[in-house]
């Protein structure tokens, strides 16, 4: 039989050359470690970080900035995914920068595997952003999860670890079980998986409302999982707390441009006619987010822990840029609504890097500096990171000229100009609230006696990295207009 | 009703009533055999839709391997013997029961060209191609992208094993002939000083 016969037009693999540059580096890498004898793994890390600055170039060479199909319509790639995958790379590489030192300190965790999973779980992401199929969006999302669960696991003598990743692979599996049970459902009901096909087809009304609609609330469950937003976010508390640090900032920073990239692709390219269903849910999903993540935050003397909720708060932000696209059938603020929330999530990640980051660059051996009181006079012992953290805390808590503040801003705008002020003053509300515990920190920082004096021994890549992203919050905060029309720019031309 | 809708309903009652009991029996060996139960009944509903090669992977592959292999840990878990068989006579009945529900609904199934089960409309795949080409076709080719990726996954299942259970290289007792030849006297025993203890 020949390729004729079977009626199938070969792939154009050129699109995804991304995604098997990264595939086959993967593999490569993992049998590389095999031949490193250095504890360090110094040769993994480094091939690990030249694969990605790799895949940044194919990418960046590749892109053609128009819509294209490949793989039977099951890859999208166009330049919104361009973009957020170029970001995603940059966060990896930060994050594996980030968490060197704290890797290498613990046993357990400074093996070859670690890089191989961070590798397999950045090219998930990749799958879940260029997805235009319900399939390839499951097991993008699938090849994700699994290795950030192995990640969270990797500390196998740390009994939090275990729980945590016990914790996250249980209820992930659930979150996962019902995202494929709306998957179903919406099949049912359009009889396509292609995103686009269901799309045209609800389009030209022939789909069932009420099918689709039952299959729509577990998708939504099943993406509220995912981004960790109220009243799915019962794991984020306990991940963020219980897994290595180094994981948590993995888990707080890239997945949540794919978890993005897959509420886009899902319900916006896919859903966008019945829109009116899921805003209403992503509306109750928001407020609950942003009241439930800033109040439980205040009571926390755990950092992760606080961090968490304020993720959780954070991403219920985020979702009031998604409710605000499609007002009365009327669409001319979407891609303003969009941008927006694409623009907070990508200032959301720079910022929670640097947080997390910086909890590493404290942590020594045998002390984790997790607690909010390690924090306690760190102007004292050195004021050029305490100044970075405090720029951190003010762009995450909104305060004026931080990146923050516009992030926040723009959505806030996006809400207005769609007519739901009371959504923007509940959420300014709870902005609010939210700043509370976000400067206690800072006051911890400058107004209290340290515990030590031991000086902070980080290495000097991660102090220069760390650094830099302090600047790019506070540079964001006074040029945001760049990333913003970029933003704008490569969702104009995807949509 | 038709035929083939009651032998859907009758099947998808035992799938749902199987997976209740899965989470509400209190013991593991009841729980493993009700889920065996469901395994068996969807693969029935995929017989219906003569999808017949996933229908014998399913049983295959679960109720063959997984479920048996499950059964398996689940009786290493218990490792009172006495008490297992005591258990035999116990479970004899549901396990009988679940057995001749399964023979009921192979009957049904299998039986269905007597019942006027084909005569029945369904999505034809393509003119006189087998389940198993169809789906080979398919997963070669326009279900290549996800079907790739599966195998990545799996990949990452086998590296997260290994790196979850892997302690390191095990401890060998085995002396090395080319360090033995260079020991010295003073590596094989050590004087010690030691005071002498007084007795009171």
């Amino acid at each position: 039989m020949t390729l004729a016969e079977l009626q199938f037009q070969i792939p154009d693999l050129r699109l995804a050359s991304a995604e098997i540059f990264m595939l086959l580096m993967a593999c490569l890498i993992l049998m590389l470690d095999l031949l490193v004898k250095d504890r360090k793994r110094t040769l993994t890390f480094v091939a690990t970080q030249l694969t990605l600055v790799g895949a940044a170039v194919v990418t960046f060479a590749t892109s053609s900035g128009e819509v294209a199909y490949t793989f039977s319509n099951m890859y999208v790639g166009d330049l919104m995914a361009d973009l957020l995958k170029l970001l995603l790379y940059l966060t990896v590489i930060v994050v594996l920068f980030y968490s060197r030192g704290y890797i290498v300190e613990r046993e357990q965790m400074a093996r070859g595997e670690y890089y191989s999973l961070a590798l397999f779980a950045t090219l998930g992401m990749m799958v879940m952003i260029s997805a235009n199929h319900l399939v390839t969006v499951y097991i993008g999302l699938e090849l994700l999860s699994l290795s950030l669960y192995a990640m969270v696991a990797m500390n196998r003598d740390s009994v939090p670890a275990t729980e945590a990743a016990m914790k996250y692979f249980v209820l992930g599996a659930l979150a996962s079980g019902l995202l494929l049970y709306g998957m179903s459902m919406i099949y049912g009901a359009a009889g396509t998986l292609e995103i686009t096909a269901i799309a045209e087809r609800l389009y030209l009304g022939q789909v069932d409302r009420g099918i689709l609609v039952f299959g729509l609330v577990f998708l939504v469950s099943g993406l509220a999982f995912k981004l960790g937003v109220v009243p799915f976010h019962m794991w984020i508390p306990d991940v963020y707390h219980g897994a290595p640090t180094a994981v948590t900032l993995f888990i707080a920073t890239a997945p949540k441009l794919a978890a993005f990239a897959m509420v886009i692709r899902l319900l916006v390219n896919g859903l966008i006619v019945v829109s009116q269903d899921w805003q209403t849910m992503l509306i109750m999903l928001s407020v609950l987010s942003m009241a439930i993540g800033n109040i439980a935050a205040i009571a926390q003397t755990n950092l992760k822990r606080m961090l968490a909720y304020s993720a959780i708060s954070h991403m219920g932000f985020m979702l009031l840029g998604m409710v605000t696209g499609v007002v009365g059938g009327d669409a001319r603020f979407a891609l303003n609504a969009y941008s927006s929330s694409m623009f907070y999530v990508i200032t959301y990640v720079l910022t929670s890097a640097g947080t997390f980051g910086m909890i590493l660059l404290l942590a020594r051996n045998g002390f984790e500096s997790e607690e909010i009181d390690d924090f306690k006079g760190l102007n004292k012992r050195s004021p050029w990171f305490a100044a970075v953290m405090m720029m951190m805390m003010f762009s995450m808590a909104g305060v004026p000229f931080f990146v923050g503040f516009f992030a926040k801003f723009s959505v806030l705008q996006a809400v207005v100009a769609a007519g739901y002020l009371w959504l923007a003053i509940v959420a300014v509300a709870f902005s609010l609230i939210g700043c509370f515990y976000y400067l206690r920190v800072v006051k911890i920082m400058y107004f209290d006696q340290p515990a030590s004096m031991t000086p902070i021994a980080a290495p000097l890549d991660m102090k220069i990295l760390m650094s830099a992203n302090g600047l790019a919050v506070a540079l964001l905060g006074i040029f945001p207009q760049a990333l913003m029309s970029l933003c704008a720019f490569s969702l104009l031309r995807s949509l | 009703m038709e035929f083939r809708t009651f032998v859907f309903y009758f099947l998808s009652t035992i799938l749902v009533l199987a997976g209740v009991r899965v989470i509400t029996s209190r013991n593991p060996v009841h729980a493993a055999l009700f889920l065996v139960l469901a395994f068996f009944t969807a693969s029935g509903i995929w017989m219906l839709l003569q999808a017949e090669f996933l229908a014998i992977a399913l049983v295959l592959i679960y109720v063959g391997a997984v479920m048996v292999l499950f059964l398996f840990v689940v009786m290493m878990l218990d490792i009172n013997l006495d008490r297992l068989r005591e258990g035999f006579w116990s479970y004899l009945p549901l396990g009988s029961i679940i057995a001749l529900l399964m023979v009921a609904e192979m009957g049904l199934v299998l039986g269905g060209n007597y019942l006027g089960l084909m005569e029945s409309s369904l999505p034809q795949t393509s003119v006189g191609d087998s389940n198993v080409q169809a789906v080979g076709r398919l997963m070669f080719t326009d279900y290549v992208y996800p079907f790739e990726l599966a195998s990545i996954i799996l990949l990452v299942g086998i590296v997260a094993a290994v790196a979850l259970t892997q302690r390191g290289k095990r401890k060998n007792k085995a002396v090395d002939p080319s360090q033995q030849v260079f020991v010295k006297a003073k590596d094989r025993y050590r004087v010690l000083q030691m005071p002498a203890e007084k007795r009171d």
